[in-house]
């Protein structure tokens, strides 16, 4: 699988996603810099990182989808290579358009940096191959804008097409739905707040993330 | 010139920063403070004769997320 994880200024989990996405696969990344205006030719997956980029100014993830590379990286979305934004990648992937509805300040304001539950809503995508539908498995989640918000028709939409992929088991951050991942209608582009690449090796506290990886180099080889 | 847009989250979105100026403001005893919406303003300092059309496409292109805010502009 060739990978390429775009490092935007601010992103902070740049180097924990290569490294898991090294660990699983075998490949290091590719790191491609935000101001780059072409990705490397034959990606399977372009990962968009947590952190803050830009310092979150404006809002979360707003310069970021609006830099050179993200050009390049709508355009792969849009020929159905796999795209992973996590954290502060999946604010980046609503603002750019990639994904429906908004991150807003967390409902209780506070920043929340702990594991949490989730239950998998649908095992039937290349990310989320490895989880049983319903399954509950625990991802840390650090963020102060997971608040997802999207109209009513839109919400509708997700629902009814499958494309709520992670939901919180428990109260986190307000997101309507207790959702915490979502994929595009073409199933090709996920984001989600936690992050699964924090649990990698049980010497990490855990390996629910493992299986995220793991999906997605079964599914593109 | 000098343009100013004002950035405003739609009705019935959320504000939780609005709503803990709420509750402060009733913690000090203003009483009768029926909600607040918290908002942000942007000035731009622009070249003369840039027309409002350009500062509407700034607007929807990256000040404002049209997702969940609505914006203002006025020319100043």
């Amino acid at each position: 699988m060739k990978a390429a994880v775009v490092v935007f200024p601010g992103s902070n989990c740049d180097r924990d996603l290569a490294v898991a996405i090294e660990t699983i696969t075998g490949t290091a990344p590719t790191m491609v810099w935000h101001r780059d205006t072409d990705l490397p030719d034959g990606l399977d997956l372009i990962a968009l990182p947590g952190g803050f980029s830009y310092g979150d100014y404006l809002r979360s993830g707003a310069m970021s989808a609006r830099s050179p590379v993200m050009q390049a990286v709508i355009a792969a979305a849009g020929q159905g290579r796999a795209v992973l934004g996590v954290c502060n990648g999946f604010q980046v992937l609503t603002e750019a358009g990639l994904l429906p509805g908004a991150l807003m300040r967390n409902a209780g304001l506070d920043f929340v940096c702990r594991d949490v539950a989730l239950t998998v809503a649908n095992s039937q995508t290349m990310f989320t191959g490895r989880y049983d539908a319903g399954e509950t498995i625990r991802i840390p989640v650090a963020h102060h804008d997971g608040n997802y918000v999207a109209d009513a028709a839109t919400l509708h939409r997700l629902e009814g097409e499958g494309r709520v992929v992670l939901r919180y088991a428990e109260p986190v951050n307000g997101s309507a739905r207790d959702i915490a991942g979502i994929v595009n209608d073409q199933g090709n582009v996920l984001g989600l707040m936690p992050h699964p690449e924090r649990l990698i090796e049980a010497e990490q506290g855990g390996t629910d993330g493992r299986r995220m990886f793991e999906a997605l180099a079964a599914a593109l080889g | 010139m000098k343009a100013r847009v004002t950035i405003t989250l739609k009705p019935g979105v959320l504000d939780p920063q609005g709503r803990a100026i709420h509750n402060a403001l009733d913690g000090l005893g203003f009483t009768g403070v029926a909600g607040v919406r918290q908002g942000k303003v942007i000035e731009l300092d622009l070249a003369d004769g840039t027309s409002e059309a350009v500062i509407d496409d700034m607007a929807r292109k990256l000040l404002a997320n049209t997702v969940i805010e609505n914006y203002r502009i006025e020319l100043l």
